[in-house]
Formats: C-alpha cells, sequence, structure tokens
C-alpha cells in the first residue's frame, strides 16, 4: 500500500496544471488510483498556479494535499510558500534556472534542476515542466519511464501530433540530467 | 471493464447527462462549474441537441421549465449566487409537477462571495430556495464517479416522481480530475402522458401550470404532492456506512468534507478510537432512519461541514438530540485538513470516555 502525494507550483503560463495531468495519466495508464486537483480562480488569470496529484495503490481519500511527498516547484514564491509542508525524507524538485535560493532543510532529498534553460537549449522553450516531469520520473521508479510516450499520446490532442515528440524531448532532457 | 478514464467532475457531470438521454441543456457561465457548459456546448450540436446560453440565470431556468413541460430530459447548471436567481424557476417547477435536472457546484457565500469550494447552500437545497411548500431531491456526489452516476440517477428520480433532482457539488469536485466509467450507466424512462407535445387533434389540451386560485384545490394539489414526496422519503434514501460496526463516535459529512473526514477517521482508527462515518448522498431524502439507528450505539456524533453549521440541523433533529452532535467545519471557501477533523474527533471522544 503506497500513496504518492505530488504538489507541482509555479506562475501560470508554466504548464503547472499540464505537468500534473501527465503525472496523472502516466498514474491511470499503470493503473494506479489517482486524483488531480488544479488551483482554479484568480490565481489561473496570472498569478500563481498549483496542482495536487494523488498517486495510489488504494481508493484516494481527500484530493487536497496538505503534506506532499514530492514538491516541485518553478518559481520562488511557490517554493517559500511550500518547502516546509514537505514531510520529512520527502523530495522537492527545483528549477534552478529560475529560482536562485536553496532550500535549508535537511531532512529532504532537493534536486536542482536548471530546466528553463535545459528546455531552452533543446529548442522546446515552453516545456521546461516537462523537463522537470522527467527528473521526477527518474528518481521515482515506481513511475518508471516506460510508458510515457502511451501517456503524452492521452494528453497532446491528436490535431497536434508534432507535439508528442517535443514532449518526448523535454521528458528525455529532464530523465537525462545528472 | 469499460476504460477508465480521466475527466473533471464538471465534465463527468455533462457527458454522465448526455447518456441519460439528455437533449436540452440552458445556462449562464459562472465559475467553478462552467466546464458542465462548456461541453455542452461543444456535444450537443454533434448529437441533434440544444446547447443555450440563455441571457441570463433567470431566462435558463424558465427555458427549462419549458422543455421540461414538453416532455424533455433538460438541465441546466449554476454556481451559488446563479441558484438563488434559478429559484423561482425552480419553484415554478415543482408547483408544475415537472420533471428537472439542476446542478449546483457551489462556492463560497452569502452574497457574490468567493469562487473556492464550499457546501453553505445545504439551506437552499434541502429546505426550499423558493417560495412555497416543496421539495427537491438533492444528491450529493462525493468522487468524479459519482458526479456521473447521480447525474444519471437524478435524471431518473426526476422523471419517476416529476420534481426537481438537484446535484449538490462543490468546487473541487466540480474541478478536480478522477478515473471514472460509465459502465454502470441505466437510464430509466417514464411515459409522460401529461406532457405538451401537440393534441394532433387526438387527445384533450394537457396543461402545465402552477396557479391554483382557488384555495381548496391549492391545498389538494399540496397533499398530493406531499403525499409522493413521501414515497420518495421512503424508498429513495441513499447513505454510506463506512467503520460503523463498533463505533462509539459517528463523523457526519457528505461530498467533499466526507472524503477529508475519512481520511480524518482512518488516522483516528491508527490511534485506537473508535470512529465511523455516515455519508449521506441524497440530503433530500436524509438519512434520518440511519442516524436514528446508530444513535442507538454510539455515543457522541461530529459533523464536517464547509459551512457555519447547516446539516448539523437535520443531524440533532434526526437523533431527536439524544446525543452530543458537535461541529467542524470552515467556510467561505476554506477546507478543514484531516488535523482538525481528527481533533474534533477526539475531542468527541473524550466525552464518550
Amino acid at each position: 500500500m503506497k500513496t504518492t502525494q505530488i504538489l507541482i507550483a509555479g506562475f501560470g503560463g508554466q504548464g503547472i496544471l499540464f505537468a500534473g495531468k501527465f503525472l496523472a495519466y502516466k498514474g491511470l495508464l499503470e493503473d494506479l488510483q489517482v486524483s488531480w486537483l488544479p488551483s482554479y480562480g484568480p490565481e489561473m488569470r496570472g498569478g500563481t498556479a498549483n496542482c495536487n496529484v494523488i498517486l495510489s495503490d488504494d481508493p484516494v481519500g481527500s484530493p487536497i494535499i496538505t503534506s506532499p511527498d514530492v514538491l516541485i516547484v518553478m518559481n520562488l514564491p511557490s517554493l517559500q510558500k511550500y518547502v516546509d509542508t514537505v514531510v520529512p525524507g520527502g523530495q522537492i524538485y527545483v528549477d534552478s534556472t529560475l529560482i536562485s535560493e536553496k532550500v535549508e532543510r535537511t531532512d529532504v532529498k532537493v534536486y536542482y534542476i536548471p530546466a528553463t534553460q535545459m528546455a531552452n537549449d533543446a529548442g522546446v522553450p515552453t516545456l521546461a515542466n516537462m523537463v522537470m516531469m522527467g527528473h521526477v520520473l527518474k528518481n521515482n521508479p515506481e513511475l518508471t519511464f516506460d510508458g510515457t510516450e502511451a501517456t503524452v499520446q492521452k494528453l497532446v490532442p491528436p490535431a497536434k501530433a508534432q507535439l508528442v515528440e517535443l514532449n518526448m524531448k523535454a521528458l528525455q532532457a529532464g530523465r537525462d540530467y545528472q | 471493464m469499460a476504460e477508465r478514464v480521466l475527466m473533471k467532475g464538471n465534465e463527468a457531470i455533462a457527458e454522465a447527462a448526455i447518456r441519460a438521454g439528455c437533449r436540452h441543456y440552458f445556462g449562464y457561465p459562472i465559475t467553478p462549474q462552467t466546464e458542465i457548459a462548456a461541453y455542452m456546448a461543444k456535444k450537443m450540436p454533434k448529437i441533434g441537441g440544444v446547447f443555450l446560453q440563455a441571457e441570463s440565470e433567470i431566462a435558463s431556468i424558465n427555458m427549462v421549465y419549458g422543455a421540461a413541460a414538453a416532455g424533455m430530459r433538460v438541465m441546466t447548471s449554476s454556481s451559488s449566487p446563479g441558484i438563488s436567481l434559478k429559484g423561482e424557476g425552480l419553484s415554478y417547477i415543482a408547483g408544475s409537477d415537472v420533471p428537472a435536472f439542476v446542478v449546483n457546484v457551489q462556492r463560497g457565500g452569502p452574497g457574490l462571495g468567493g469562487i473556492q469550494p464550499s457546501q453553505s447552500d445545504y439551506f437552499q437545497a434541502t429546505k426550499g430556495g423558493g417560495h412555497g411548500d416543496y421539495r427537491m431531491i438533492v444528491l450529493a456526489p462525493a468522487s468524479v464517479q459519482e458526479m456521473a452516476s447521480l447525474t444519471v440517477k437524478g435524471f431518473n428520480l426526476a422523471d419517476k416522481y416529476l420534481m426537481t433532482a438537484m446535484i449538490l457539488a462543490d468546487g473541487t469536485i466540480g474541478q478536480m480530475m478522477e478515473p471514472i466509467t460509465f459502465e454502470d450507466v441505466e437510464v430509466e424512462t417514464y411515459d409522460k402522458p401529461w406532457a405538451l407535445t401537440g393534441t394532433k387533434m387526438q387527445r384533450k389540451h394537457n396543461i402545465v401550470n402552477s396557479l391554483y386560485l382557488k384555495p381548496d384545490e391549492l391545498e389538494r394539489k399540496n397533499f398530493e404532492r406531499y403525499e409522493r414526496y413521501k414515497t420518495v422519503e421512503e424508498n429513495e434514501v441513499m447513505v454510506e456506512e463506512y467503520m460503523m460496526e463498533d463505533a462509539e463516535v459517528c463523523v457526519v459529512a457528505f461530498g467533499i468534507a466526507s472524503r477529508v473526514a475519512k481520511n480524518a477517521v482512518v488516522q483516528a482508527r491508527k490511534e485506537g478510537v473508535k470512529v465511523g462515518l455516515i455519508r449521506p448522498i441524497t440530503l433530500w431524502p436524509f438519512p434520518k432512519k440511519v442516524l436514528r439507528q446508530a444513535a442507538e450505539r454510539v455515543k457522541s456524533f461530529v459533523c464536517v461541514e464547509l459551512n457555519m453549521g447547516q446539516m448539523i440541523e437535520d443531524v440533532r433533529l434526526a437523533i431527536e438530540c439524544s446525543r452530543p452532535v458537535s461541529l467542524c467545519n470552515r467556510t467561505g471557501g476554506m477546507i478543514p485538513d484531516p488535523d482538525q477533523v481528527l481533533a474534533s474527533i477526539r475531542e468527541a471522544q473524550k466525552g464518550v470516555n
């Protein structure tokens, strides 16, 4: 019995909700129980956005996350807001292109990924979110990288099939980052 | 097994409504339920249905009234302030004994309030909202799957009892995505000999109306209607009981609050507290009997609600105040975390010992 609570946060427009959808679909295809809860409202209209994703072997209880096992942040206000909510032993993923601050906590695993820079370098500047996701998959073996392409295909409308390849490029860059 | 698909709660309602045979949607946009209208706008034209964005909530509920009188499966959806505007139409629909399906994805109130999740329209949904003696069947989903299944159920019940069935959801369940399947869709169809479908010169005119100027006639109508409501109360109560077998403390919660409460119940059980959960799925008819029976076994109740304490009144009435009932609540768009509920459970347990 395992439940992983994942909180993704950043600015509106960074693909925070899309990244969450990616993880939710990944869980769905792996026959896990999942829930995906977006922020909605004023923050969606240009401010901060966040997204709660729960992946579990058992039916999901409350979809609202107060103490995430995994925190993924793509701007400084989000890191400051949520850093202390992560459970001891949890993981924090920081887009280090956009956040220069370091995490002071020593009871969590912190991964710094220059995702925005990497996405730019890879020619997919809007997909820093997926670079982050690639690195999350790498460090969470239960999610495995297998089946990633099938997941992306679920997310991308058929009319925009060319985006599958670009998303895969970003995900692979994140996975391969050392 | 049918495929599991990920859907938002709002989209699940729309898809389920279409599968239930709804071909007429009238609405006016409002957060956090606009996905229902968006889904209908996309789908209805492709299946020969009608999607119409009315000029106001009042117009849309009266369009529902009209389509319902013509015997169509019809719906509207809105959020708290919008439902207030629909109150008059809901009363007319009740007074005319036509079936309608209405969704309220609640947000914080009163007034224009906020747009975050809330359960503060419990009174409005279960006690009236519009004027006059009437009831609505009120269904409270706690998952995306139930958003779909209770939508189908709502259409069936509305047709069966010639009244409005309302889904009382909240912004969280409307906005969240969970996997669902549509395998359990069971559409019941009912003859509607009263519907305004044109006489074709072969029968007498049908009349759908809520005006009865003779008081004895109006009284008789009301008596008849309440006989029907009594049947609903006897036959249509839906409730979930969780870990109630040996419970000394009983948490009562519906919708999203029940999900949070369930987490707290699981946690409290780990601490050795004998606690269970009763989740009303129909808020009207309210599961009075189940609560009354629980009161014979448990020592204390905790009501968890996203409002200032509304369902708690029905809990107290159901158990005839035979046990203490405490309130654990947040309001205005805030949601209690499981720790707050856990603290309330511990507090209730103290009273037991």
